[in-house]
């Protein structure tokens, strides 16, 4: 079987990883409250998907 | 060989998995809506639709049929009397899924699955059992309140899309005000009206 002759460097790993990004998500804002929402789920805020109702929430006092 | 067998174990052996989904399907009958993972939601989705629709023939052999997945007489007996009776003029597609967000502590997609007969009466018992509403609570009480805030909020931001169900209400009283006030106001309302034609549109289209 084949083996990595050499160690990997520190130099040649960290520049592999420069390439390693987060990336932000896509958001929207929620038709009711206007709250930023991530696509296809119900709004954390309000509780409304698609226009409607779907979820009760409490009013956080 | 595991060749085209494509359906997720759950981390689970079969009987295992198998009495899990058992359990989520008898609580989903019983309760009418469950809060679960994405994946598990969709596995018990192709679990239980099969089952309610054997439902939709009252039988001894069918009911006998139920009971082999559901293995709960209580189950059984709400299935065949209650949601049966509501699901009789559906063709499949009993449930619903909403995605909800991500769980703390392993970042799991979470959802709710609902029985989508039930949820109307369920928002219905919610709001009697809790009168702590965001928005948008009763109707009539709600709509005289509501039109003061969807006047403020139009003034601020015209682009904004306004609240969907309660504009014919709110529309009202809110066009009458403006018209006694500068004609931008019209002009302004005019680019709106398009727009929330739209929207109308597309909630009868759901």
């Amino acid at each position: 079987m084949a083996h990595p002759k050499r160690r990997t460097s520190n130099q040649r790993r960290d520049k592999r990883r420069t390439h390693y990004k987060a990336v932000a998500p896509t958001l929207s804002s929620c038709s009711n409250c206007g709250a930023p929402t991530l696509y296809h789920r119900v709004c954390g805020e309000c509780g409304f998907y698609r226009g409607k109702q779907a979820i009760q929430k409490e009013v956080a006092l | 060989m595991r060749h085209g067998k494509k359906f997720n174990h759950l981390g689970r052996q079969a009987p295992h998995r198998k009495a899990m989904l058992a359990n989520m399907a008898c609580s989903l009958i019983e309760h009418k809506r469950v809060n679960t993972t994405v994946a598990k939601a969709k596995a018990l989705k192709k679990f239980v639709e099969p089952i309610i629709t054997k439902s939709k023939t009252d039988s001894t052999h069918s009911r006998r049929t139920c009971f082999r997945y559901l293995r709960s007489k209580e189950a059984v007996t709400e299935l065949f009397r209650e949601v049966s009776v509501k699901v009789a003029d559906r063709p499949g597609g009993y449930t619903r899924i909403l995605k909800t967000g991500f769980r703390q502590g392993d970042n799991a997609e979470m959802c709710f699955i609902e029985l989508v007969d039930y949820n109307e009466n369920m928002l219905k018992d919610a709001k009697t059992k809790t009168s702590t509403r965001k928005r948008r609570g009763g109707g009539k009480k709600a709509a005289a309140p509501a039109a003061e805030v969807t006047e403020a909020d139009t003034k601020a931001e015209v682009v904004e899309e306004a609240p969907v169900v309660e504009e014919p209400k709110a529309e009202k009283p809110a066009e009458a005000k403006k018209e006694e006030a500068a004609p931008e106001a019209k002009a302004e309302e005019k680019k709106e009206a398009p727009k929330k034609d739209d929207s109308k549109e597309e909630e009868k289209g759901e």
